[in-house]
């Protein structure tokens, strides 16, 4: 086999057979995959989740992962949100002709080891090749099927007053650690990815509390975004204590010197929970038992005052409304 | 992060908000002339830990806000132009000029690219040699010894596809100029710390000394403007408005000898075109004589559509960044505000910089809440 | 104009420096203040330092504001 990828790959014909037996299936072999039908065929019983997301970040490779693991991560953990046990994924790669397929096996070693810790099998999938310039080296969509289980309603509308709001860990994280890797902006960080499977965590605290109102992963547009939709579906108004954030030094440090507000960059391994306040504590405590979960706070609370709106308190005791990211986080002189 | 986290202590933010209540007798009205100011002040919610009878309004010292139409319109023109790289800062991209943005130029097919520093600008031209590399180059007295830096740089090095287009700015005479207008009336002004690290503080003496207006240099940290708004407000409380530096660890009087040095060496004074405000004489910064081939207006003004000296386009119907850039206006004067200009669909420049003051009273304060909102939660 | 952000100068080498903050690093510009030494904050602006931070100064402020607290404590 050649070093790159050719537009051959893609075509169907011989060369794409070779490309999914020799490249693909060694990494993501298992019974029902292996079959290579046209669709692959299971049984479910009661409600099911469906997710897909596209993924197109740059660059491919970063400190903390890569678009494969981003690729599984991300879609697991859309379906985790709805309290879902993820359970089969699809994986269709869009590839730009002269990709590297030592660097494709390296994002296959990625998607293979998230799939496993996420304990998620892929499928089905799809391979297309498009010309050189036509994509920017690797594109991967990922489509996810979970099961809810029976009793689970999780909801960005099922926020009400007195719920108190849980962080599952530092924020900005992901965003910092691949934007200071782009050209021109190119800073050495102590910073990697938080790029994680959530999956179990959330059966965690879904075991101790049947009192989860709302979960949801601020990815891109960070933590302000994620919270600003939970205040206008549940039409409440958010109360958050900006000092009880967890924040890692070197993404603060990133954030000074960019310009950027650590609640808008993106992460890609927290969640926000809005629980009841009974059962806040309890939720906190089994949420740092989980390595995923160790920095976790309640960082605010909810309010029916301000409806759909987000309130930053500083420490100082003066308060901030913030607003959705609008554009992209781009650094400022200013 | 030293130097950082103890300007933000709330003890003593608690004790400057007292000293400040304790001190202040009458209403008064301060101007905060930078943009990393009006950030600042919204971001820490400075507003609400002084008295109400303390009213702040913002200045023109938003580098990107104060860019001339006709300006942003060049920079795009040479965007549209082929074989040309734009390297600009992030600030620029969404900003509105008489047709288009450079974030809509490069989405249809320019090559824009947003950098942190003007040396990442260099390396781009050394990357590149068959194209030209253009950089943008907004921003005051605190920016301009570094795009001198980058363009003595690229003559040392013999870099030859590497051009500036100036559009920078001086801090003083367009303080002067508003001040003449004399549409607002002040009483004291927040000063710009970065801009002084460079300037110093003397350029300031004309504002307590010919216009009776107290003037104090303010840091960015919560304890810096508190520290700066009690500096003042001693300042006209007693009737001896003076130039004083609130921010000591950074700034010095004489400033920074040889940035100002190597400002020389590559810019002459001239003219500037204001957004907002209009020709202020010997506001603005040109290359020199000597570094002229790093021009970009000069470089490429037979390839643009329109020379330079352009009539500057008209602005948009309603706008009132013009009247809130010189303190005559609050964005929630403008009838566009939160309306037909949003962050999301920005009709002015103040809109889309994020010092822009329509962009922090968006942020950072709601129309319809800040009337009840200024209280403790 | 007026985000500057103090960083600690790790190394020098001609007119570039290693500067770190928070554990974030980069190279930074000197020319702007030849005089600088390993150990000293500067404050970085779009890739360069354009001053050296006072330290005694630093002090000084974090003094006053001390005294500021204590003494409008006082006359509340």
């Amino acid at each position: 086999m050649s070093d790159a990828i050719l537009l051959a790959h893609g075509s169907g014909g011989r060369l794409s057979h070779e490309l999914v037996k020799a490249k693909l299936l060694p990494f993501l072999a298992n019974p029902m995959l292996n079959r290579l039908d046209d669709s692959a065929i299971f049984e479910a019983n009661g409600r099911l989740s469906f997710t897909t997301d596209s993924y197109v970040v740059n660059p491919i490779f970063f400190p903390g992962g890569d678009i494969g693991k981003l690729a599984v991560c991300g879609t697991v953990n859309d379906l985790s949100m709805s309290g879902s046990k993820p359970a089969y994924l699809s994986l269709s790669l869009i590839i730009e002709e002269g990709f590297s397929l030592g660097e494709l096996d390296l994002i296959l070693q990625s998607v293979k080891a998230s799939a496993e810790e996420a304990e998620v099998i892929i499928i089905t999938g799809d391979t297309k090749v498009v010309n050189r310039g036509q994509a920017d080296k690797l594109f991967i969509n990922t489509s996810g099927i979970g099961i809810i289980p029976d009793g689970v309603d999780i909801s960005g509308a099922n926020a009400r007053a007195g719920d108190k709001v849980i962080l599952s860990g530092t924020v900005g994280d992901h965003g910092i650690a691949v934007m200071t890797q782009r050209e021109g902006l190119k800073f050495s960080v102590p910073v990697e990815s938080d790029c994680t499977p959530l999956n179990k965590l959330v059966a965690q605290m879904l075991q101790v509390s049947t009192k989860i109102h709302c979960l949801r992963d601020p990815t891109r547009g960070g933590l302000a975004t994620t919270l600003n939709e939970f205040a206008q579906q549940s039409n409440v108004g958010i109360i958050v204590e900006e000092d009880r954030i967890p924040i890692a030094e070197g993404v603060r440090a990133a954030c000074e010197l960019l310009g950027f507000d650590p609640v808008y960059v993106a992460n890609e391994g927290k969640l926000v929970a809005i629980v009841e306040p009974d059962d806040a504590d309890r939720i906190l405590a089994t949420m740092k038992e989980n390595p995923y979960g160790r920095n976790a706070a309640i960082i605010g609370r909810i309010t029916n005052d301000y409806a759909g709106k987000l309130i930053m308190k500083t420490k100082l005791g003066s308060s901030r409304i913030v607003d959705m990211l609008t554009g992209e986080l781009l650094p400022r002189i200013c | 992060m030293k130097f950082i986290d103890e300007y933000q202590n709330s003890e003593l933010a608690k004790g400057l908000a007292r000293e400040i209540a304790n001190h202040s007798t009458k209403p008064i009205r301060l101007m905060e002339f930078c943009g990393g100011h009006t950030h600042a002040i919204m971001r820490y919610g400075i507003r609400q830990l002084v008295p109400r009878t303390i009213e702040m309004r913002s200045g023109p010292g938003c580098p990107v806000c104060v860019t001339a139409t006709s300006d942003l319109d060049k920079a795009i023109a040479l965007a549209q132009l082929p074989g040309i790289i734009i390297t600009t800062f992030g600030d620029m991209i969404r900003v509105p000029g008489s047709y288009s943005t450079l974030q809509q130029a490069k989405a249809e097919g320019a090559d824009v690219r947003v950098v942190y520093s003007t040396l990442d600008a260099l390396e781009i031209a050394k990357a590149n040699p068959k194209r030209s590399v253009v950089f943008i180059g907004i921003g005051f007295e605190t920016t301009a010894p570094t795009i001198a830096a980058s363009i003595t740089k690229a003559y040392q090095e013999t870099v030859e596809n590497f051009y500036v287009l100036s559009l920078l700015k001086l801090t003083p005479p367009v303080m002067r100029a508003l001040l003449n207008l004399g549409e607002v009336k002040l009483d004291g002004i927040i000063g710009p710390g970065h801009v002084s690290v460079i300037i110093g503080s003397s350029p300031y003496e004309f504002i307590p000394k010919n216009h009776n207006i107290a003037f104090a240099i303010s840091g960015f940290e919560a304890l810096d403007i508190l520290l700066c708004i009690d500096k003042l407000v001693r300042q006209i409380e007693s009737g001896h408005p003076k130039v004083e530096i609130a921010y000591s660890r950074g700034v010095r009087p004489e400033g920074n000898a040889k940035a100002l040095e190597l400002m020389n060496e590559a810019f002459e004074v001239d003219d500037a075109n204001w957004r907002g405000i209009g020709v202020v004489s010997q506001s603005g910064l040109k290359i020199n004589e000597k570094y002229r081939r790093f021009d970009a207006e000069k470089a490429f003004a037979a390839l643009l559509r329109f020379s330079p000296s352009d009539e500057p386009a008209s602005e948009s119907k309603g706008c009132r960044c013009g009247d809130i850039l010189r303190g005559v206006a609050t964005p929630l004067e403008c009838k566009l505000f939160g309306g037909l200009c949003t962050a999301e669909h920005p009709v002015g420049p103040c809109m889309v910089s994020s010092e822009g003051a329509c962009a922090a009273y968006c942020q950072y304060e709601s129309p319809r809440d800040s009337e009840n909102f200024g209280g403790r939660i | 104009m007026c985000l500057a952000i103090p960083v600690r100068v790790v190394s020098i080498e001609g007119d570039e420096a290693e500067a770190e903050i928070g554990g974030v690093k980069r190279r930074v510009s000197i020319v702007l203040t030849p005089e600088v030494r390993v150990g000293d904050y500067v404050l970085l602006h779009t890739g360069y330092a354009i001053g050296v931070v006072d330290e005694a100064e630093a002090e000084e402020t974090l003094k006053l504001l001390e005294e500021i607290a204590r003494l409008s404590e006082v006359h509340r």
